[in-house]
């Protein structure tokens, strides 16, 4: 077993470049710097060899650009196109006439002369105002490159070395690595230089293979062999998940693929029925960043924002102004009608600097979320008082995992009041109607509904960890996975008896786990009259295609039929076949979802 | 023969690499000289650098001017081309 340092759980954010989910090996390609020699030729008639070498170099150059055409499957238009790109470059007149002036002229090799001519180049180019145009000098660079890794004998092309699938870690990639970038290899990349714009960028795009680019320092984090995951949709690099990251990736990673482009023109259209129930639809997000992309899914506001990735990409503790800032930067956004900040939801563990706190036999049930926070209540208190503080810029509502009962739940409400109380004695603007709400996630909470609903403005209810702690699943173990189902009539009646008790004190009850996502389930969640569904943005467009083509009361009916039934085989079965019938353009599909 | 005329760039990118490269393989079928005008600067047609090194944004205006025997075709080859946006937005 690796120690804990080595596998350490690191998130990166860059440019989302190409969209799309991938995990796998890393791959770390190092760039060997290619040896660019300057020197003099000291006899006049090397002058005429180092300009049939530099030729040389040009001839290889351009017969390795039809090797890549060559291996270009698909024939997609941009690969050919960037390959005449470079070709035209590498037999510019100007160009080639230019450098082999300066090999005459001055008596240099052709290293240097190259040299000579890319600073040339970079000078006019760095003059531009246009980003854009601004921009190409990379092109040059590349083909310079190319050309002087020619001229040192060097055949190895990096890319195509590569077996198996992997997810490619470079510091940049030439567009002539990425175009031989297969999608049966390459699962994703992730570089730290490149933009939006650059063409490794639109050839990934336009080969759909998820693509990460601008982080940085990702080679200097990544090992080969690291486990990496690239979110080319919201522009995440996770390296070394823990495991439930791992698995909610995999989720949305699935919502990729079946997401059809046509429903996502229609995501953004309300998810009303058609007999006039407004569900809202809330987006899962676990940075500032997916924002965008979970208005373009079809978001009406945040459902659950995870605050855990402030704790876990370091060795000490957030402040309360890296909070705050994390939290406006969620606000600013535009299009968002309410973001729901979950408190802390970890386990004491993870506190890497803390080694007080051994690991735990099942850190599922162990002392993390509210009640670490109960028992560590200084750090909980920095966390609130910068939830409240940006209350004052945006519709926040604030949510607790892992209320187990009421006790729990007036002690957090203490020391909220008592924060409160505080900034109001200094004097700090905050909102001055902040819903409070806790997550449904422990059983004893279900049994307790209808008296949690008189102590909070709002339930969400978290299927994940419902489900687990209800049907008695360790989710991590392998061996009693096939026993997670959602559609365990035990989990239907949980999830009842919470909208029950929360309509009847009158409180709205949405749903922010994975169930929440699923289209085999979202018929039963519309008949069970959830007020909010929150998933991750790749899953709406599906979810609001089904809540838009039907009516509670059909909806009402399938509910009625499943709840009749005792056995999740015959539920799972009844409800496969009615989906694949009644939606057959939202479900194509299910059966094929592994 | 040698003739003349100006276009306003209209794409949103302008004349970038893409666009430089479909310029490039349009003169390079002709015999005659193609230069690329803008604000006194010139360009050569047939090299893609020298069209890049223009910097032409969207709304540049430039003159192309074509010299030989075939300039007319050329001309009337650019002229679909630019008008066309090169096929982008």
């Amino acid at each position: 077993m690796e120690s804990k340092e080595t596998r350490r759980t690191f998130i990166l954010r860059g440019i989302a470049a190409s969209p799309g989910i991938n995990w796998g090996q890393a791959y770390v390609i190092k760039q060997k710097d290619v040896p660019a020699p300057q020197y003099k030729l000291d006899d006049p008639g090397r002058v005429k060899r180092e300009v049939a070498r530099f030729r040389g170099a040009i001839a290889t150059f351009e017969s390795e650009l039809d090797d890549i055409t060559e291996k270009i499957r698909n024939g997609e238009e941009l690969g050919p196109l960037l390959i005449d790109i470079y070709r035209m470059i590498v037999k510019d007149r100007r160009f080639v006439q230019g450098t082999e002036k300066n090999i005459c002229d001055r008596q240099i090799n052709a290293e240097w002369a190259l040299q000579i001519s890319l600073a040339k180049y970079r000078r006019i180019f760095g003059r531009m105002e246009d980003i854009y145009l601004k921009e190409r000098v990379k092109d040059i660079e590349n083909v310079v490159h190319s050309l002087l890794r020619h001229l040192s004998g060097d055949k190895t092309e990096p890319i195509s070395a590569i077996t198996g699938q992997v997810i490619i870690i470079a510091r940049d990639l030439s567009p002539a690595d990425t175009v031989q970038m297969t999608s049966d290899t390459i699962l994703g990349f992730a570089t730290d230089m490149g933009g939006k714009t650059s063409h490794t960028a639109i050839l990934a795009r336009s080969m759909e293979i998820p693509a990460v680019v601008g982080l940085q320092r990702v080679t200097g984090e990544v090992r080969t062999n690291d486990i990496v995951i690239v979110d080319g949709t919201s522009g995440a690099v996770i390296i070394n998940p823990l495991p439930d990251m791992a698995k909610r990736y995999e989720e949305k990673r699935k919502h990729y693929l079946a997401m059809e482009e046509d429903s996502l023109k229609r995501a953004l259209l309300p998810a009303v029925t058609r007999d006039g129930r407004r569900i809202k639809i809330g987006a899962n997000i676990e940075f500032s960043e997916d924002i965008p992309s979970a208005l373009e899914h079809g978001a009406d506001g945040i459902g659950l924002y995870r605050t855990e990735f402030l704790y876990i990409n370091r060795d000490d503790l957030p402040t309360e102004n890296e909070h705050y800032q994390a939290y406006r930067r969620v606000l600013a956004q535009d299009g968002i009608k309410w973001a729901t900040i979950r408190t802390f939801d970890l386990g004491g563990d993870k506190f890497l600097s803390d080694p007080k706190l051994a690991d735990e036999m099942n850190p599922a049930m162990g002392l993390r979320a509210v009640r670490y926070c109960l028992r560590e209540v200084d750090l909980f208190k920095v966390q609130l008082r910068a939830i409240l503080r940006a209350s004052a810029y945006g519709n926040v509502r604030i949510m607790f995992p892992m209320i187990s009962g009421v006790q729990e739940i007036r002690e957090v409400r203490h020391i909220l009041d008592t924060v409160m109380a505080e900034l109001e004695r200094d004097e700090i603007p905050m909102a001055d109607d902040i819903q409070i709400g806790i997550m449904i996630e422990v059983p004893s909470a279900v049994m307790m509904a209808d008296s949690l609903a008189e102590e909070v403005d709002f339930f969400s209810i978290g299927t994940n960890d419902l489900i687990q702690y209800a049907l008695a699943i360790d989710r991590i173990n392998e061996r009693v996975t096939y026993l997670y189902r959602p559609l365990h009539p035990a989990v239907l009646r949980l999830i009842r008896q919470v909208v029950d008790a929360a309509h009847a004190a009158g409180i709205t009850v949405a749903m922010c786990g994975e169930m929440a996502g699923d289209p085999l389930c979202a018929m039963a969640l519309i008949g069970l009259e959830l007020d909010e569904l929150s998933m991750t943005p790749l899953a709406m467009p599906r979810i609001k295609k089904i809540i838009r083509e039907t009516t509670v009361e059909e909806a009402k009916h399938v509910l009625a039929d499943i709840m009749a039934l005792t056995v999740t085989d015959e539920i799972e079965a009844y409800i496969t076949r009615y989906m694949i019938e009644r939606f057959p353009g939202v479900c194509p599909m299910i059966n094929g979802e592994t | 023969m040698k003739i003349s005329k100006s276009f306003t760039i209209k794409n949103e990118m302008g004349l970038h690499a893409r666009v430089a490269a479909l310029i490039v393989k349009v003169t390079e079928k002709y015999q005659s000289t193609v230069t690329l005008e803008k604000n006194g600067e010139k360009a050569d047609g047939k090299s893609i650098l020298d069209i890049l090194t223009l910097a032409c944004p969207k709304g540049s205006v430039i003159t192309v001017t074509a010299e030989g025997d075939d300039s007319g075709s050329v001309l009337e080859e650019l002229d679909a081309l630019i008008e066309s946006k090169f096929g982008e937005k």
